[in-house]
């Protein structure tokens, strides 16, 4: 009696199975926005909330600007505290998105009255973006699947290492949003291409838009859109929907687009963009040529006029693009779009986008370490999409096969195959486990009727029906089930271990474990950055390799010569030029660049291994790319880099080795080693008497990491 | 150079002036000078006789102008004896003055005496005066390897208006290495004292200048600028936030910073450097903090216990001379021990200055942040300070909360008494926060409600918009239809559950009853059915669904036919007084078929469900 009782007075609120479905979702949707989140605090909770790496320190310091001195200050800004004395015009030369987004959250709290630092802002800021990514690939997944995998693209996406590299809280990178915006705007075009509506394409428009502020990443965009096109066209998926998406993406996306002045023309003008204008003027020949066939009714005429047309606007594109080449109007492809087609391209022409270690080609370990699972279901979800082709699924596959080949030559680009991945996998999970349940429930139900008709005729039913299905099918599809579930939890714990572990670090603290098992940190760079700022004039220039540049003006607060911005190649070259030259030489250049302090990065003492002793190589390489007095076999002995007493005697007396080096012989690093034993290369250093003339000592960090030295003035010549 | 100078032009004022102010007669005067830090803090007893015939209440204390300039803080207390104690502490009120006839470089104070001092009486006091920057590095600059020596200099006679009858003076200092002091008669050093007297009988306005160049590595901590900000929290937290910007005020350092050698041997190489801060915080003080402008400092530790919070900090690097810093400090406090009421009205009891030991702050601004609403603000200081009020606009605030703002120069730890900030809150302001929270998230989802339910097309007679509205239409029927096959549904369990209590009670009457009741509701249920029919029928959006509803009902009703024989059936059974296994043969085909019709049945539902 209780028990109908209840149910009567329950009856209203029970769900019919939809709203069950559709309560199902939106808590999973919103378990996983918040997983998102709090998955990328792991770094504000072991360490600090603090922006991390080197870029994001200029984004914070440009961000701090615009909050401070509006938007019109900003766009104009011109910064001389860096490439001292050249300057840099901040406003034209950076993707605004970011900041701008920074500072619309920063305002908008303020206006609902939390009083926030900017800082929490931009700290959190990438998580945010995360969150709001996982929305947009549930949406995306719906559009390309089915809402099953969208849900499990959300789940997989939000703790995806790959993307959680570049989104952890503290990392406040251009890449942060641009990776939202990028699927966003995947998203809105594959919506516009199957809906055909004019509003979905001027809203894919507009997250163009919004990518190409963000992010220099955009490039990717309007190359694979025009791509995925072409592929239709061939494929003879040519249709009016997508006539619509594409023509409102491509005309109304560059317009907006130009509005960016550090993209301006070069949309209209570079070579990188000239494929979106090629399909462009295909997709206006297809249109036309179609309204003829519509009008011709004889097939052989029109067989003639197609070839005619065709040729013509072959030769006229091909002849246009020529000329334009040759008048350089449109300027050929950059050094860094080469990299990316030819992996090797770099190595020889720009070394300084091989120095740097995420422009890498990337190993099969990291390609474990940031897909896990998804690496191998992602060929499954490939055969799948091939399964069942459409004009949404043949976009993911390419998105997911061009990216992937993109991530095979650079590390970085691993956080734009991630999506992708991602998708796919998640159409290869969301499938099987959908077929999998369709046949365990089928099985279930008739199990369920006969055993609560506990007859033997019922009994007799339920055998029969047993032998209709292949044995063990239950089984089976239960065990596959499981393994399933083993295999995304495993996902789960390795995704929550790697962002614990390898990506949680802010780079700028450094953290290690004592000797009793305690934490100890290294918080060197900022005890260096704190004392350029409040204990050095504030006029006074720093020299540094640029890799510091970004951290010295945000939180030294000084004037730099070089940054992270690598614009000018030649100034670049000198800072390296003077760093491998004898200490005279040196001083020549660094009085010529009017530097007051010279700061370096040493390891030898904690073991610290991304020194400047170890990125010595290619401050030789740069510097001898413009500078030929600098020869990098000077510095080699027998091809072999090395600091001991067998290194070479310019490596011994080069600026550099004596500014990590100065006074090092004296000390002992570890015990039953000799004095000026470097701990970061495990060998006792080759010059252990190192006098300075020009320049001295001004500040050592008490892990000695950061070493600053004051530049004497020139002596007196009387 | 300067100091000499300075010198000069007090013996000539000792000389020049004249004598004989008043007939007050200092009978014996004992200072001590404490050195031991680099605050200066000069400590006098002095006996004050009346010699003339008038009844004097005021004693002047004079000053050189070189000592005045830096005096942060006067106090002038009756001397008790040593075995009094220290219980309740009379002030004497201490104010300036500016007697006429006396030299312009000397700065006066006037000290009122409780009880006016008749011909012959005596009365002893004692004078605390703290100096800061009274203490001058030489060499002005120093190397990391040498040690701080500081110069101070002042008057073995103490520079009176009146004639000293016995006099004294000690010097206290950190250590007992010395590079130089004055030797004048009666110089007597012990250990790290100097001891200069006793003389006796000197004349009025005389000054003998002594230098002491002494070592002194202390830490030399000067806050440039101290900002305080006291916010108090209704909610039970007082929560304080102290930007610092320090400067070590010795001798400069000059020429290289060895790592090398200040760790090796800190003490020696980097004796003048401080490495280290204490602060004595409240008991109770929780949630601290130590960061600067560029993110948290870890290098601090926190001891407490029930009577204070100790906090060490260390700057992120040792300080050498010149050497500046800036961080920032802050702590909660529970409200309880700091906020009282009195008359109606609340007041926040609570310290003036910094908790850093000895520290001498140059400006101090203490900046009391009221809860928002708060009026009538008042406050009572113990020494004056500069005043005014902002208003600052921190969470969840419409206009801003009301700031009390008080400016001090030239402080010393001596300043860190309480002070009061009275104001008027009401207990019901309290609540506005959270109303305005609650509210903010009502209206959003009444929003989001309106969003859902509300009809917000633009062309209400566009095709896609008819369609839409229509097949809205038919899914309402189709939720309808489906009510009623559920009910339908019921009734048959319903008539089951009977069968299977005739079964074990034998009740033939209630069983017909029950089928009875069932058929009414069948019935009644089929005919609610029919006008949901016709309308998905005559509806073109309903085109895709229909057949299969058509189909579904067709099939309920042929479920219901077979439960009424089946039911009819067992019925018969009993009445016959057939057995159990007898009717259980009878009707195990129509089971059968019953149990397949369910299962199509239940699968069409699902299917529509999905549609």
């Amino acid at each position: 009696m209780s028990n109908s009782y209840t149910s009567d007075i329950l009856k209203p609120f029970k769900l019919k199975t939809k709203q069950q479905e559709l309560l199902i979702r939106v808590s999973i949707l919103c378990l996983v926005y918040i997983l998102a989140f709090i998955t990328r605090l792991f770094s504000v909770l072991r360490y600090e909330s603090m922006i991390h790496e080197f870029d994001p320190y200029f984004n914070y310091r440009t961000t701090l600007y615009l909050t401070q001195h509006g938007f019109y200050d900003f766009w104009n800004w011109f910064d001389y505290e860096s490439w001292y004395p050249l300057g840099r015009i901040v406003g034209g030369t950076l993707y605004p998105g970011l900041m701008v987004t920074a500072a619309l959250i920063y305002r908008l709290l303020h206006f609902l009255r939390f009083a926030v630092h900017i800082r929490e802002v931009c700290v959190l800021t990438a998580p945010f973006f995360a969150s709001n990514t996982t929305l947009v690939a549930y949406f995306f997944g719906k559009e390309i699947w089915d809402s099953g995998a969208g849900l499990v693209a959300a789940i997989l996406i939000a703790v995806c290492p790959g993307y959680i590299s570049r989104s952890v809280a503290g990392s406040y990178d251009n890449e942060g949003v641009a990776i939202f915006a990028l699927l966003f705007t995947f998203y809105l075009f594959v919506k516009a291409v199957n809906t055909g509506s004019l509003a979905w394409g001027l809203a894919s428009a507009f997250g163009y838009f919004y990518m190409v502020s963000a992010w220099g990443g955009y490039v990717f965009i309007i190359n694979l859109i025009p791509l995925y096109v072409l592929v239709l066209l061939i494929t003879g998926r040519y249709s009016m929907r997508l006539y619509v998406a594409y023509n409102c993406l491509y005309i109304l996306g560059m317009l907006l687009a130009m509005q960016i002045r550090f993209v301006g023309f070069q949309h209209v003008q570079s070579g990188e963009h000239m494929a979106a204008m090629g399909v462009f003027f295909l997709m206006q020949v297809f249109y036309f040529l179609d309204w003829v066939k519509h009008m011709l009714s004889d097939t052989k005429l029109f067989q003639e006029f197609l070839r005619i047309t065709v040729t013509c606007a072959v030769a006229v594109g091909g002849i246009a693009l020529g000329v334009g080449m040759a008048s350089g109007y449109i300027s050929p492809w950059t050094g860094r779009f080469y990299s990316l087609l030819d992996p090797t391209y770099a190595k020889d022409h720009i070394p300084i986008i091989a120095s740097v270690s995420e422009h890498q080609p990337t190993a099969w370990s990291s390609f474990m370490f940031d897909f896990h699972i998804l690496l191998f279901l992602f060929p499954a979800g490939l055969y799948f999409c091939f399964k069942r082709l459409s004009d949404a699924t043949i976009f993911i596959v390419m998105y997911g096969l061009t990216s992937m080949y993109f991530a095979g030559v650079m590390v970085r680009l691993i956080l734009v195959a991630t999506p992708a991945v991602c998708l796919i996998s998640a159409i290869a999970v969301s499938a099987t486990v959908k077929n999998l349940t369709v046949l365990l429930r089928s099985k279930t139900k008739v199990a369920q009727i006969g055993s609560t008709k506990g007859t033997s005729s019922a009994k007799a039913s339920s055998k029969a029906s047993l032998d209709q299905s292949q044995p063990f099918q239950k089984n089976g599809a239960m065990a596959l089930l499981f393994g399933a579930f083993y295999l995304l939890s495993r996902y789960a714990t390795h995704c929550t271990w790697v962002t614990s572990e390898a990506y949680s670090s802010p780079s700028i603290v450094l953290a290690a474990r004592g000797a009793h098992g305690n934490r100890v940190i290294f918080d060197d760079y900022r005890e260096a950055y704190f004392w350029l700022r409040q204990n050095t004039p504030l006029d006074a220039k720093v020299m540094s390799w640029w890799d510091y540049g970004y951290q010295i003006t945000a939180m030294g607060n000084r004037t730099v010569i070089v940054d992270n911005n690598t614009w000018n190649n030649t100034h670049i070259a000198t800072v390296g030029r003077a760093m491998s030259s004898y200490e005279d030489e040196a001083y020549e250049i660094i009085r010529s660049l009017d530097v007051d302090y010279v700061l370096v990065v040493f390891g030898g003492v904690t073991g610290y291994s991304s020194d400047d002793i170890n990125k010595f190589l290619w401050m030789v390489r740069i510097g001898g790319g413009v500078f030929p007095v600098i020869k990098e076999p000077d510095y080699l002995v027998n091809g072999e880099y090395r600091v001991d007493k067998g290194a070479a005697p310019k490596m011994l007396n080069c600026l550099m080795y004596k500014l990590s080096y100065y006074r090092f012989g004296e000390m002992m690093t570890e015990y039953g080693k000799p004095p000026g034993y470097d701990r970061a290369r495990g060998v006792e250093i080759g010059n252990k008497d190192i006098k300075l003339e020009h320049l001295e000592e001004a500040f050592t960090t008490s892990n000695w990491i950061v070493r600053i030295y004051k530049v004497k003035p020139p002596n007196n010549r009387w | 150079m300067e100091s000499f100078g300075f010198c000069f032009l007090m013996l000539t004022i000792a000389i020049l002036a004249s004598p004989a102010l008043s007939d007050l007669v200092l009978s014996k005067v004992d200072r001590r000078i404490y050195l031991t830090s680099h605050i200066v803090r000069i400590s006098s007893t002095m006996k004050v006789e009346n010699a003339g015939s008038e009844k004097e209440s005021k004693v002047l204390l004079a000053f050189p102008e070189q000592q005045a300039k830096n005096m942060a803080y006067l106090i002038a207390t009756p001397h008790e004896g040593k075995g009094k104690g220290k219980n309740p502490v009379v002030v004497l009120p201490v104010e300036a003055a500016n007697p006429k006839d006396m030299p312009a470089a000397l700065t006066f104070y006037s000290v009122s005496l409780p009880k006016g001092l008749a011909e012959g009486d005596s009365f002893t006091f004692d004078v605390l005066a703290v100096f800061t920057h009274a203490l001058r590095p030489i060499p002005e600059q120093i190397t990391q390897a040498d040690i701080q020596l500081v110069l101070y200099q002042d008057s073995a006679h103490y520079l009176s208006p009146y004639a000293v009858k016995v006099q004294s003076l000690s010097v206290k200092l950190p250590d007992s290495r010395i590079e130089s002091y004055t030797k004048l008669e009666n110089t007597k050093i012990h250990g790290s004292e100097i001891k200069y007297g006793p003389y006796e009988n000197i004349p009025s306005f005389s000054y003998s200048p002594i230098a002491v160049h002494f070592e002194s590595n202390l830490p030399f901590a000067v806050a440039h600028e101290l900002v305080r900000e006291i916010e108090i929290s209704h909610w039970g937290n007082v929560q304080v936030t102290e930007h610092y910007k320090l400067i070590h005020g010795g001798a400069q350092s000059k020429g290289e910073f060895s790592r090398l050698d200040f760790q090796a041997r800190p003490n020696v190489r980097g004796a003048s450097a401080f490495r280290y801060l204490v602060a004595n915080l409240p008991p109770r003080a929780h949630s601290v903090y130590y960061r600067d402008e560029i993110g948290n400092i870890s290098t601090s530790h926190l001891r407490g216990d029930s009577k204070k919070t100790e906090l060490l900090i260390e700057p992120r690097y040792p300080m050498f001379g010149g050497w500046r810093t800036a961080f920032t400090i802050g702590y909660g406090l529970p409200l309880l021990d700091f906020l009282f009421e009195s008359d109606g009205k609340r007041f926040l009891n609570i310290t003036f200055s910094s908790p850093m030991v000895e520290l001498v702050i140059d400006a101090l601004i203490v900046k009391v942040v009221l809860p928002e609403g708060s009026t009538d603000i008042s406050v009572a200081a113990p020494f004056p300070v500069e005043q005014w009020q902002e208003t600052k606009i921190s969470h969840l605030d419409i206009d801003g909360r009301p700031v009390v703002v008080l400016k001090k120069t030239n402080v010393v730890p001596e300043h860190n008494q309480f002070f009061q900030v009275y104001y008027h809150f009401s207990q019901l302001s309290m609540l506005r926060e959270p109303l305005m929270l609650i509210s903010g998230f009502f209206f959003f989802f009444v929003a989001c409600i309106v969003y859902m339910h509300a009809d917000i097309s633009i062309s209400k007679s566009s095709a896609s918009y008819l369609a839409k509205q229509q097949w809205e239409e038919v899914q309402a029927v189709i939720q309808q239809v489906q009510n009623i096959i559920s009910r339908c549904l019921t009734t048959h369990d319903n008539l089951e559950a009977s069968l299977r209590d005739l079964s074990r009670t034998g009740n033939i009457q209630a069983c017909k009853a029950a089928r009875k009741a069932a058929d009414g509701l069948l019935k009644e249920l089929s005919k609610e059915l029919k006008p949901l029919l016709t309308f998905l029928q005559s509806s073109p959006s309903a085109a895709q669904v229909l057949p299969k509803v058509e189909e579904l009902v067709a099939k309920e009703r042929e479920l219901q036919e077979k439960v009424m024989v089946k039911h009819s059936t067992v019925v018969d059974g009993y009445e016959k007084k057939l057995g159990a296994r007898d009717i259980e043969n009878r009707v195990a085909l129509q089971q059968q078929k019953l149990t397949a019709l369910r299962q199509e049945v239940d699968d069409l539902l699902e299917f529509i469900d999905e549609i």
